[in-house]
C-alpha cells in the first residue's frame, strides 16, 4: 500500500461554551493521497474549517478541544507533537490559506515582511535572501516584486488573497489547506485565482485540501470529494463518481438544489429542514430528519461506512441494501 | 508628515486664542476679588477701589482679552500680583519639578502597564490574570492620595527608608513618582489587556500562527504592534492630564510644582498666574496629542498614508513600477 500523505482516524472536536457543548467533528475519518487534490464539501457549521484547524492545531485554545483521534501526517500524528515541533511542521510542511483575505493579513506589517517572515523561520538563510525569496513568491501569483514594501491596505481584496497563497506556499509545502478561498471574491476574480492555484499546484506538485460549499468549483478544482453534514463525513468517492452516481441522500439533494441550465422549471428544490443542533445532535443518523428515504431504524442508529463501489463510500443504510 | 504636523501647529493658534477666551471668562464669573485679597479684610472701599484701578482690572472684558492676547504675543505673560515675579519664568522653574513627576510617572506606569496587560490577556480564564485584573482594579479605584499617605506611614515614618516630602535628592523623588504612577499603572494595564484580547482574536494572527511563528513572535510583533495603538493614547491622555493634575502629588509631597503654583494663584484669585498657568498647560497637552498622533501614524500605515501626500500616478493597483513610487513616497514622508 503505498503511502497516505494524511490520514485522519476517529477525529471528535468539541466547542466548549458556558452552558453547551457543541459536537463539531465526530468521528471523521479521512484518507488523502500525495498529489490528490480532494474537495471538502458542505454547508455552513458542518466542520469543514474546524477540521482544517484541527489539522494544522490552530484551533482556538480556550474553547476547543480535540476530544478523539489520530491525525497522521507522513504516519506520524500530529496530535501528538510538541508544540515547537509542530510550528516546524505549520507553515512549512502544511499551509492554510484562509476565507477572508480582508482580515487575513497584519495590517500593520509590510506584506514582503509577512512573506519573508514564513521563509525565514523555516530556511537557515538570511534576511536579504527571504526577501528576495519573498518577491519570487509575489511574482509567481502575479504581483510586482516592488510591491513587497506595500501594506495590506494598498492592495484590492484578490491581490490580497494573492498575497495570502504566496504565503501559504512560500515554503513548498505538501500539503495546503484552502478554507473557502475564493469565497469572499468576487466571480471574476475567483477564475484568476483558482487558475492560479491550479497552476501552482501542478508546478508545485502539492497535495491540496480544499473546503469549499460551491460544487462548480470542486468540478473545477478537485479530483477527489469528501461531502460533510453535521460534523461527519456521510459520503466520499472521486468527483466522476459523485457527480455522475451520488449516493447518500444528502449528496443527492445538494445536487437537486442547483440550478440547472437544461430544466425547464424555474424553482430550486432546496433539501427542507435545517441541519441538526451541534449541541444536540439525534442519536441515529444525523441526517434523518430531513431524508425521505429514512426508516425507523435510521432514527434510532446511526450507519456505518459502506463502500460501494471501490473508493466511494457513503454513510447510508442505503448503500447497505444495495449489496 | 511634515506638512501635517506643520498644520497641526498652526491650528494649535485658534486653539489658544480659545482657551484664553474661555479662562477669561471663567475668571471673569468667579467671586472675589485679588485686590481685595491683596489688601486684606480691612482696608476701605476706596483702597481696594484704587489696587483695582491699578491693576487694571476695572477695564472692559474685551480689553482685558485684548491686552493678555497681545502681550502673550510679545512673549510677556504678565506678573502675578502677589509676588510680582514674572509668571513664565516662574512656571519654568516649578515646570522642572512636574516634569519629573510626570516623566517618571508616566515611564513607570507604562514600563509596568504593558507588560502586566499583555501577560493578563494571554493567560485568561487562569487566577493569573484574575489576580492581574483584581490588583488593576484596586489600583484604579484607590484615591492616589490615601495611597501617598499609606506609602509614607510604611516606607517613611515606620521603615525609615525613604523621605516622607520635599525633594533634597533622588531618594524623595520615589514615593511621589510611585504614588502618582500606580493609578495610571493599572488604567494601561487594564487598556492593553483588553485591546490584546481583541487583537489575539482577529484572522491575522492565526495565519501568523499558521506560518508556525513561535508563540512569542506571534504575541510580541504581529499582535502587539497592533493592539498598542490604543494604548498610546492612553498614555498620551495619561501624561497631558498629569501635567495640570499632579497636584494632589505635589501637596503631599511638597513638592513646588506646577499644580502648587496654580492652586496658591487660584486661592489668591491672582489673574496672571491663572490665565497663564492654564494657557501654558493646554498648550502643552495640545502639543502632546499632537505627539500622540504622530506616533500613531509612525505605528499604524494605515494612518500614516492618510498623511502622505498621495502621488499623482500612485494608482497602485496597476502593474509597473508603480510601486516603487509610493515606496518612495512613503520613505520621504
Amino acid at each position: 500500500m503505498a503511502e497516505k500523505l494524511l490520514e485522519i482516524k476517529n477525529l471528535s472536536v468539541e466547542y466548549h461554551s458556558d452552558e453547551d457543548i457543541l459536537y463539531a467533528v465526530n468521528n471523521v475519518n479521512l484518507t488523502l493521497e500525495p498529489g490528490e487534490t480532494l474537495g471538502l464539501v458542505g454547508e455552513t457549521g458542518a466542520g469543514k474549517t474546524t477540521i482544517a484547524k484541527s489539522i494544522m492545531r490552530i484551533l482556538p485554545a480556550a474553547q476547543a478541544e480535540i476530544t478523539s483521534g489520530e491525525i497522521l501526517y507522513r504516519g506520524e500524528n500530529l496530535l501528538a507533537l510538541k508544540e515547537k515541533e509542530m510550528q516546524k511542521v505549520r507553515g512549512n510542511k502544511i499551509a492554510m490559506i484562509f476565507q477572508d483575505p480582508m482580515t487575513a493579513l497584519n495590517p500593520v506589517e509590510t506584506v514582503g515582511y509577512q512573506i519573508a517572515e514564513a521563509i525565514k523561520r523555516h530556511n537557515k538563510i538570511s534576511r536579504n535572501e527571504a526577501a528576495d525569496r519573498a518577491g519570487d513568491m509575489l511574482e509567481m501569483v502575479g504581483i510586482p516584486r516592488e510591491r513587497l514594501g506595500e501594506y495590506p491596505h494598498q492592495f484590492s481584496g484578490g491581490m490580497k488573497q494573492r498575497v495570502v497563497i504566496a504565503m501559504a506556499l512560500a515554503c513548498n509545502p505538501e500539503l495546503l489547506l484552502a478554507d473557502e478561498p475564493t469565497t469572499a471574491l468576487d466571480v471574476t476574480i475567483q477564475a484568476q485565482v483558482l487558475d492560479m492555484m491550479r497552476g501552482l499546484k501542478e508546478k508545485l506538485g502539492t497535495s491540496v485540501i480544499l473546503i469549499t460549499h460551491d460544487f462548480g468549483v470542486v468540478a473545477d478544482f478537485c479530483t477527489a470529494v469528501a461531502v460533510t453534514y453535521a460534523g461527519e463525513i456521510i459520503e466520499r468517492g472521486s468527483v466522476d463518481r459523485i457527480f455522475n452516481n451520488p449516493q447518500h441522500p444528502y449528496t443527492q439533494g445538494l445536487f437537486n438544489s442547483l440550478p440547472s441550465l437544461e430544466a425547464t422549471s424555474r424553482r430550486l428544490k432546496p433539501i427542507k429542514g435545517l441541519m441538526p443542533d451541534p449541541t444536540a445532535l439525534p442519536p441515529g443518523c444525523r441526517f434523518c430528519e430531513r431524508c425521505e428515504y429514512a426508516t425507523e431504524e435510521c432514527a434510532k442508529k446511526a450507519p456505518e461506512i459502506y463502500e460501494v463501489e471501490p473508493g466511494h463510500t457513503v454513510k447510508c443504510f442505503r448503500a447497505r441494501r444495495d449489496d | 508628515m511634515l506638512k501635517y504636523i506643520g498644520k497641526r501647529l498652526l491650528m494649535l493658534i485658534p486653539t489658544m486664542l480659545g482657551i484664553a477666551l474661555v479662562v477669561l471668562i471663567i475668571i471673569d464669573l468667579t467671586p472675589g476679588d485679588p485686590a481685595r485679597v491683596l489688601l486684606g479684610t480691612n482696608a476701605t472701599e476706596e483702597q481696594v477701589e484704587e489696587l483695582r484701578e491699578e491693576l487694571g482690572l476695572n477695564k472692559p472684558f474685551l480689553v482685558r482679552y485684548w491686552e493678555f492676547v497681545k502681550n502673550v504675543c510679545q512673549g510677556n505673560f504678565g506678573s502675578s500680583i502677589m509676588t510680582q515675579r514674572p509668571v513664565f519664568s516662574e512656571m519654568l522653574m516649578r515646570f522642572r519639578y512636574t516634569l519629573v513627576l510626570v516623566v517618571f510617572g508616566t515611564i513607570f506606569s507604562t514600563i509596568l502597564g504593558i507588560p502586566i496587560g499583555i501577560y493578563a490577556a494571554n493567560h485568561t480564564h487562569t487566577w493569573k490574570d484574575s489576580l492581574a485584573i483584581f490588583l488593576s482594579l484596586i489600583c484604579v479605584s484607590m484615591p492616589s492620595f490615601w495611597f501617598a499617605l499609606l506609602m509614607i506611614r510604611f516606607f517613611g515614618v515606620k521603615l525609615q527608608w525613604l523621605p516622607i516630602s520635599g525633594i533634597e535628592d533622588w531618594k524623595g523623588w520615589i514615593l511621589p513618582c510611585v504614588a502618582m504612577a500606580l493609578g495610571l499603572m493599572a488604567l494601561i494595564a487594564r487598556q492593553m489587556r483588553s485591546d490584546m484580547l481583541e487583537v489575539l482574536r482577529q484572522d491575522y494572527i492565526t495565519t501568523a500562527r499558521s506560518k508556525g511563528l513561535s508563540e512569542r513572535k506571534v504575541v510580541y510583533r504581529h499582535a502587539l504592534k497592533n493592539a498598542i495603538i490604543p494604548v498610546i493614547m492612553v498614555i498620551g491622555g495619561v501624561f497631558g492630564s498629569s501635567l495640570g493634575g499632579s497636584l494632589i502629588t505635589e501637596v503631599i509631597f511638597s513638592i513646588p510644582g506646577l499644580g502648587q503654583y496654580i492652586m496658591t494663584g487660584l486661592n489668591n484669585r491672582d489673574y496672571p498666574v491663572i490665565q497663564s498657568g492654564i494657557l501654558i498647560i493646554s498648550t502643552l497637552f495640545a502639543i502632546i496629542i499632537l505627539i500622540v498622533d504622530v506616533v500613531f501614524a509612525l505605528v499604524d500605515p494605515r494612518i500614516r498614508s492618510q498623511y502622505t501626500r498621495r502621488k499623482k500616478n500612485k494608482g497602485g493597483k496597476s502593474d509597473d513600477g508603480t510601486g516603487k513610487e509610493a515606496k518612495k513616497a512613503n520613505a520621504t514622508a
